[in-house]
């Protein structure tokens, strides 16, 4: 069975696990300047600290530990380390060179554990997403004030920027693209733009995920669409699934993934961050607390991918994997989705 | 009788397919927007478009963005639940003001709740307009009328970008007239859609043609039925379907009878909506309440709509004239004010435009006052207060004005001698004095003489200096009559460098009286960049006649006036910089570069068609009731400064009454013209042996009956090509690229034409000013410019049918014509495509135009009486209207060669597109 026949099944069966965390866990490794660099980079100019998907080419032992981490705690897909890989968030550390490079490394390394842990539990297949972020740039808001006809962006340079980090990803041996912490949802139609265009362009059937974000209690987007707006602006991207991830904890994300499963005919995904934060900036949700939140969720049958955004660890996987397995996953328009052959 | 229209009415319900596997459709702005039958009709808002808004027009224009957003808005708040934006429109740069009109929107939520409509007959704006919209919008439109592959293209790229489709019931042969086409084109549309596309079906909607009924013509008799069957198959046989569509076409022949207009629409809605239209665009103001239609009414409407009776269009006409007679009744209570006091009379008239009354009112006011000059100070003048106070605050609009000032100009001239009979020294009766002149070489008033009339309607004297009047003599009149502001207008793009002139020259003998500019190729930017540096007094740019009035009191205005000249000073100033800012970034390819990417136009597949003739036809008095049919009259109300498209226009909320009162009036003018022959039409139309040489070049040669020299060179026509830098793979167009190539070896053709319906205008013209009837002497105007225009769309007609006949076969509607919807094209010299005025000199030597249609061309190529039209002919199906725009130095130098100029002469004849600091 090819894996996307097999994430279909197994889509069926389950609710699946998205991993937590990546920023998370890299600070728990305490690391310095040198960490961000290899050989290749001793004398680059600008400092790379803190760009943390530059570690899959400069400490890929740091990744692939955070991946079998999540994969031990139970998590059925893990997120590419690819989060800001795009030529335009790259830009800021001058290394728009290596941004094919960073997308095919991610990919591989989640790809190789993925398949080390398929192999181990063939039972419960592993999958990879790469993990496609809105850059930090939108193309529907001004950032000057005075000038709100100004763009920072334009849709043509999204989609080039995206179409390099697909051909990364792909390259790589991603079974999914995920594009995610969608907070302007014209550099998400940029992305499925890219990413349809370029699948097409080379024959390729990956299942493609959107991930939007709420991001205050208005219930909007950033660039100010309500959750329903969301949804019907994405609906062509040829979906495995929508859902919402990031801003917010559990328990007010809960409404608006409720109003997501009522309009969407694809697949529900959730992977809110574990609470809010404190005043330092630390997301103290605990495990339990979060699993339990979540409980909502799944009992009213709105989910068919859970997992963590910011703040969460293996342990919280752990938790909402033990919570969620005991329920049944949801279903699209009164059926399962099942995959065409 | 009762069951058959039960029947008939019964048969019209749609039953509309639901197939549960295909859903709602969904649109978005910022909020969501499904569609479905719960939905209820989903009202489209059209007024953000500047073909159908000619104030959202001239907002774009102006770039006055921040008033343009006001109008969208206010159209959200009004109920639009999606609004239309186009900007097709031949001033614009229609992809760029679509991008900045949505991004300005988009950072309005009130507008950007809703979701956008990208309308444009143009593909790149379309495509332009999507990459900048979030939320799930719709297109509008698309259709078959260019063949399949485009159609295919284009819906492609539709789906890829995640929008929702309006689809034209349009086809390679034409638009759809009836029932049977309706349905062929739509179910072919849906077909390719679905099945080759996979376009999701409920994101289709039909347009499927409304037209109107009871034209008095027997073909149309079936034209809302065979919408509505339509319609029900459509929704009952494509599922997931919606069908949309603009209602007012229907009830277009009782334009001016809005009680049975307005039962039209809602009784065409009632049924339409059965029928299963589910969206469109409806002018809530111009709807009855099915229910509150009178029954008698309703009965004939629906007679009509319906195709009932063979009588039913008489037996609504009849109705129709019922109403109006009782509208006339309505007319003699009007009398009423005639027993009001004088005063209060006086400004009535002036209000209300009536001349019927005046002389003796203004008798009975002149033996109330002890002075003759009193009744102008006093009741009149008050009486002009109010219109222009009305006229200032928007409640009066320019054909109103214009008559006011009739009625005021016949009162004046009435007192006249009496104030002539005891003038005294010191008096003082006007505001101030304005000079005006049509400069040398430029023959268009009609925008001057309304400037003229609304200055003289707000009590300012107005010397009116005619057209084509010399810098010198300008100036020596204005020292010779000590006038305090003189306005220069101006029409062809020649003119705007005798402005400059006037303005140096102005300098030069030590001037400092404010210096108006105005016309319409004039702007503001051309104003603060070539003219006002030249010149210290104050120079303002006068956009269009009601600002003629703010901008003149200001400047005379002693509190006011240091002040606004210093704050116009600063504000051209800064767009100076702006501008030299962006002419630094402009971005040009070579002039070798643009013609190695120019339009590769197919000749492999093309068959040229030999004219019916080669050399010269002549056309004299030229039967104007044949001409009438073709007139387009929405530039008509523009020049009245009435902002939309005809007709819908006539039903306007804002302009509706005035826009068909001043139609009327054209209507009657019209009538006398044709009936009493006032205006002769005269042409002259020639093709010949042409081929494209060096690239932009076109040589037309020797031919002698009908054989063809091609080794003799006739004379050259010397063309420009565009050269600003654009996307990769896009061609860099020139004229030149639609005749074949001398090395093709095809031999091709071109044609040339001089057309005019001006003859007599100038004469009628003089006699209405002479008797103070400035309404009627503008109004001659702008319906020769009409017939002009209209005679020469007839004579394209007839050259691509007959005299040319490469099109024999071509069947479009004058509505069809007005969009431009045939094979071949007429630019003209002096416009967008072909820029040069001078080569208008070798187009009227090729017709002989000055011996044949009577048309002499002034020292900056205008061309006199100004009521006339040339330009080229050109065949190719693949030929199209573009503009040249900026170019740069390299072709400027090329194209002084090619034409035996000096560099300089070439500079000032192209300074318009001229992309370089000279």
């Amino acid at each position: 069975m090819n894996k996307k026949a097999l994430l279909y099944q197994s889509l069926s069966e389950r609710i699946l696990i998205i991993d937590g965390a990546m920023g998370t866990m890299i600070q728990n490794y305490k690391l310095d300047e040198s960490d961000f660099r290899n050989e290749q980079l001793t004398d680059h100019p600008f400092p790379l600290k803190g760009n943390n998907d530059l570690l899959s080419l400069t400490r890929p032992d740091i990744i692939r530990a955070i991946h079998q981490a999540y994969f031990e705690a139970g998590a059925d897909i893990a997120e590419t380390n690819t989060f800001t890989s795009t030529a335009i968030a790259q830009a800021d550390y001058g290394l728009e060179h290596l941004v094919y490079e960073m997308n095919y490394q991610s990919a591989k390394i989640a790809a190789d554990v993925a398949r080390e842990f398929t192999a181990k539990e063939p039972h419960k297949p592993r999958f990879v997403a790469g993990s496609l972020g809105p850059t930090n740039r939108t193309a529907s808001i001004s950032p000057d004030v005075n000038d709100p006809g100004y763009r920072a962006v334009g849709f043509d340079q999204l989609v080039d920027t995206y179409t390099e980090q697909v051909r990364g990803l792909v390259d790589g041996g991603v079974d999914m693209l995920l594009v995610e912490t969608v907070f302007d949802t014209l550099n998400a139609k940029a992305a499925l733009f890219a990413i349809n265009a370029y699948l097409d362009a080379h024959e390729l059937e990956i299942p493609i995920m959107v991930s939007g974000t709420i991001t205050d209690a208005s219930g909007r987007t950033l660039s100010g669409q309500t959750t329903e707006a969301f949804w019907n602006s994405v609906m062509h991207g040829n979906l495995l699934s929508v859902g919402l991830n990031c801003a917010l904890g559990a328990k007010d994300l809960y409404p608006y993934i409720k109003e997501l499963a009522r309009h969407a005919n694809c697949f529900i995904s959730a992977h809110p961050n574990a609470g809010l934060p404190n005043e330092f900036g630390e997301y103290e949700q605990t495990p339990v607390q979060m699993a339990a939140e979540l409980k909502d969720f799944v009992s009213h049958g709105y989910i068919n991918l859970l997992g963590g955004c910011c703040g969460t660890t293996p342990d919280h996987i752990r938790e909402i994997a033990r919570m969620a397995n005991q329920y049944k996953p949801r279903l699209v328009n009164g059926a399962l989705v099942t995959v065409e052959e | 009788m009762n069951i058959d229209k039960t029947h008939i009415e019964e048969s019209l319900v749609a039953h509309v397919l639901r197939d549960p596997t295909i859903p709602d459709l969904r649109l978005s702005g910022l909020e969501p927007l499904i569609v479905n039958e719960h939905t209820g009709f989903v009202n489209i808002g059209e007024r953000t478009n500047v073909t159908g808004s000619r104030k959202f027009a001239r907002l774009i224009i102006e770039g006055n963005y921040e008033a343009a957003i006001a109008i969208a808005r206010e159209q959200v708040e009004n109920g639009a639940q999606i609004i239309d934006i186009n900007m097709d429109e031949g001033m614009l740069d229609g992809e760029q003001a679509m991008v900045k009109f949505i991004n300005l929107i988009s950072a309005e939520p009130d507008i950007a709740r809703v979701p956008f409509m990208i309308d444009s007959s143009k593909w790149p704006i379309i495509e332009a307009g999507l990459k900048c919209v979030q939320g799930k919008c719709v297109v509008n439109s698309i259709s078959l009328k260019e063949g399949e592959d485009t159609f295919l293209r284009q819906a492609k790229r539709i789906k890829m970008y995640g929008a929702a489709v309006i689809v034209m019931a349009f086809d390679e042969k034409g638009q759809a007239d009836n029932y049977e086409r309706r349905i062929e084109i739509a179910k072919r549309s849906y077909d390719l859609l679905v099945q080759k596309v996979k376009f999701p079906p409920q994101d289709i909607i039909l347009d499927l043609n409304i037209f109107p009924v009871a034209t008095g013509m027997e073909e149309h008799r079936h034209n809302a039925l065979d919408f509505f069957m339509a319609t029900k198959w459509v929704r009952e046989n494509l599922p997931g379907v919606h069908v949309s569509g603009g209602v007012s076409n229907v009830s277009f022949s009782f334009r001016g009878n809005d009680v049975v207009r307005e039962a039209m629409h809602s009784a065409f809605l009632y049924h339409a909506k059965r029928a299963g239209m589910d969206m469109g665009i409806v002018n809530p103001g111009m709807l009855e309440i099915y229910d509150n239609i009178p029954k008698d009414l309703l009965e004939r409407v629906e007679d009509v709509l319906l195709d009932r009776r063979d009588d039913a269009t008489e037996r609504l006409l009849e109705f129709a004239e019922t109403i109006k007679d009782k509208g006339t009744a309505k007319k003699k209570e009007d009398q009423e004010w005639r027993k009001w006091p004088v005063n209060k009379r006086l400004e009535h008239a002036l209000v209300k435009g009536i001349t019927e009354f005046i002389e003796e009112d203004v008798e009975e006011a002149r033996q109330q006052h002890e002075r003759p000059l009193q009744v102008i100070e006093g009741p009149l003048m008050d009486g002009m207060n109010v219109v222009g106070d009305l006229f200032g605050s928007g409640k009066m609009f320019l054909p109103q004005v214009v008559k006011s000032a009739r009625v005021m100009k016949k009162g004046v001239a009435y007192l006249f001698p009496f104030i002539e009979a005891e003038k005294r020294e010191g008096d003082q009766t006007t505001k101030g004095k304005i000079l005006m002149a049509t400069v040398k070489g430029d023959v268009h008033d009609i925008g001057k003489n309304i400037v003229g009339v609304v200055l003289g309607c707000n009590n300012y004297e107005v010397i009116d200096m005619g057209v084509m009047v010399p810098a010198e003599k300008i100036l020596q009149k204005a020292r010779e009559v000590q006038v305090d502001v003189i306005g220069l207008s101006g029409l062809i793009t020649p003119s705007l460098d005798e402005m400059v002139n006037v303005a140096k020259l102005m300098e030069e003998e030590g001037f400092t009286l404010p210096l108006l500019i105005g016309g319409a190729t004039t702007s503001k930017i051309h104003t603060a960049v070539k003219i006002e540096p030249n010149y210290q007094g104050a120079v303002i740019h006068v956009l269009d006649a009601s600002r003629s009035v703010p901008v003149v009191s200001q400047l005379l205005s002693k509190e006011t006036q240091t002040q606004y000249k210093l704050k116009v000073r600063e504000e051209y100033q800064q767009m100076r910089e702006r501008h030299s800012g962006m002419r630094q970034r402009k971005n040009f390819v070579t002039l070798k570069e643009a013609r190695e990417q120019k339009f590769k136009t197919d000749w492999s597949t093309h068959q040229v068609t030999k004219p019916s003739f080669l050399g010269i036809r002549v056309f004299d008095d030229y039967p104007l009731e044949e001409i009438a049919p073709y007139i387009d009259w929405t530039p008509f109300f523009m020049t009245w400064e009435l902002a939309g498209r005809f007709p819908q226009i006539l039903e306007d909320e804002v302009v509706g009454e005035q826009a068909r009162i001043l139609y009327q009036d054209a209507q009657a003018m019209l009538t006398k013209v044709i009936k009493e022959k006032l205006l002769r039409a005269r042409c002259v139309i020639g093709f010949f042996p042409a081929n494209t040489v060096n690239d932009d070049d076109i040589a037309l040669y020797h031919f002698e009956g009908g054989q063809e020299d091609r080794s003799q060179v006739l004379t050259t026509l010397h063309h420009l090509r565009q050269q600003t830098k654009k996307a990769a793979g896009k061609p860099y167009m020139c004229l030149s690229d639609f005749v074949a190539p001398e090395e093709t070896g095809i031999s091709d053709y071109i044609g040339g034409f001089a057309v005019t319906a001006g003859i007599g205008c100038e004469e009628i013209a003089k006699k209405y000013e002479a008797d103070h009837d400035d309404y009627n002497a503008i109004m001659i105007k702008a319906i020769a410019d009409r017939l002009a225009e209209a005679f020469t769309e007839l004579m394209h007609e007839k050259v691509r049918k007959e005299y040319w006949g490469y099109n024999a076969q071509e069947k479009l509607e004058n509505e069809a014509l007005i969009r431009e919807e045939y094979q071949g094209i007429r630019p003209a010299p002096g416009y967008p495509a072909c820029p040069d005025h001078t080569e208008k000199a070798t187009l009227f030597d090729l017709l002989s135009a000055t011996n044949n249609a009577g048309i002499t061309l002034t020292e900056s190529f205008a061309m006199l009486p100004a009521a006339s039209v040339s330009g080229w002919y050109f065949s190719h199906p693949a030929s199209r209207y573009f503009g040249v725009s900026k170019i740069d130095k390299d072709q400027i130098e090329d194209y002084a060669i090619r034409k035996g100029m000096t560099l300089e002469s070439a500079e000032k004849w192209l300074s318009p597109i001229v992309g370089y600091d000279v």
